[in-house]
């Protein structure tokens, strides 16, 4: 591959039964790519959390990936109620979610962490009000 | 241990995937909590299960899981097992609670990934 590929998906914030879509999806296209299987897990994880995290928390929103030579990058953007604490956000067993929400097997403060866990580099950027843009990379 | 196997240790019939029955499994990884599955499942492609949601399913596809077992009897729907077809995951359902399913599976010789 000598040229970056990118691959840009909405999340529908509705519908929970649908998330994950778009992780399946890119886990497909880099197998299709010839990534080692092992950074697809990754990819696959890290992704599938951050949708997960989406229709939770902020209704949606859009997210892109592009695949280099040396790594796959995704970047997550919701216009959600923004991270007030991202340290406590970090820990294991933290979370705001809600209930229903448990009831479906997620929010049990593992989805950051998880992100985190699974790829080489993490940035979150979090402004209250506005939205969160979470930058991960896996190397390849 | 065979997913056939496992299907007959456990009383469980097949909900899907009866063409997958010969696929081999070591490891095995039991929890209700999605999450956990995603941070600690490691090479384990057997997932046991009582929570029942297509998130289980997309949670397994992540992973590779190769048969899903869901125990206290509960069935997941026709959307689940559409989802489950379509990415090759055999489907096990039986009556047994989660703790009696993997003692049984254990005494057979299977193991946690850990």
């Amino acid at each position: 591959m000598s040229e970056q590929l990118t691959f840009t998906y909405t999340i529908d914030g509705d519908d929970f039964t649908r998330a994950g879509e778009a992780s399946s999806s890119v886990k497909n296209k880099l197998k299709m790519l010839g990534v080692s299987s092992d950074a697809i897990r990754k990819v696959a994880i890290a992704m599938y959390e951050g949708e997960i995290n989406m229709v939770i928390h902020a209704e949606g929103g859009t997210i892109s990936v592009s695949v280099s030579d040396d790594a796959v990058t995704m970047v997550l953007a919701d216009r959600g109620p923004g991270i007030p604490d991202i340290d406590k956000a970090m820990q294991e067993g933290y979370s705001t979610a809600r209930e229903d929400v448990r009831s479906l097997g997620f929010g049990a403060g593992m989805g950051l962490p998880n992100m985190k866990r699974f790829t080489d580099e993490m940035q979150i950027d979090t402004v209250i009000g506005e939205g969160t843009t979470i930058t991960m990379k896996v190397y390849l | 241990m065979t997913i056939r196997e496992m299907k007959e240790a456990l009383d469980a019939k097949f909900l899907y995937g009866e063409e997958l029955a010969d696929l081999d499994a070591q490891f095995v990884f039991s929890a209700d909590m999605m999450s956990d599955v995603l941070a600690y499942c490691g090479k384990c492609s057997v997932l046991i299960t009582g929570l029942c949601n297509p998130q289980v399913v997309r949670t397994a596809e992540m992973l590779d899981i190769v048969c899903i077992i869901f125990v206290r009897g509960k069935l997941p729907d026709e959307n689940m097992l559409a989802l489950a077809r379509g990415k090759s995951i055999a489907v096990l359902a039986t009556d047994h609670y989660m703790f009696t399913t993997c003692g049984i599976l254990y005494e057979h010789g299977l193991r946690g990934g850990a």
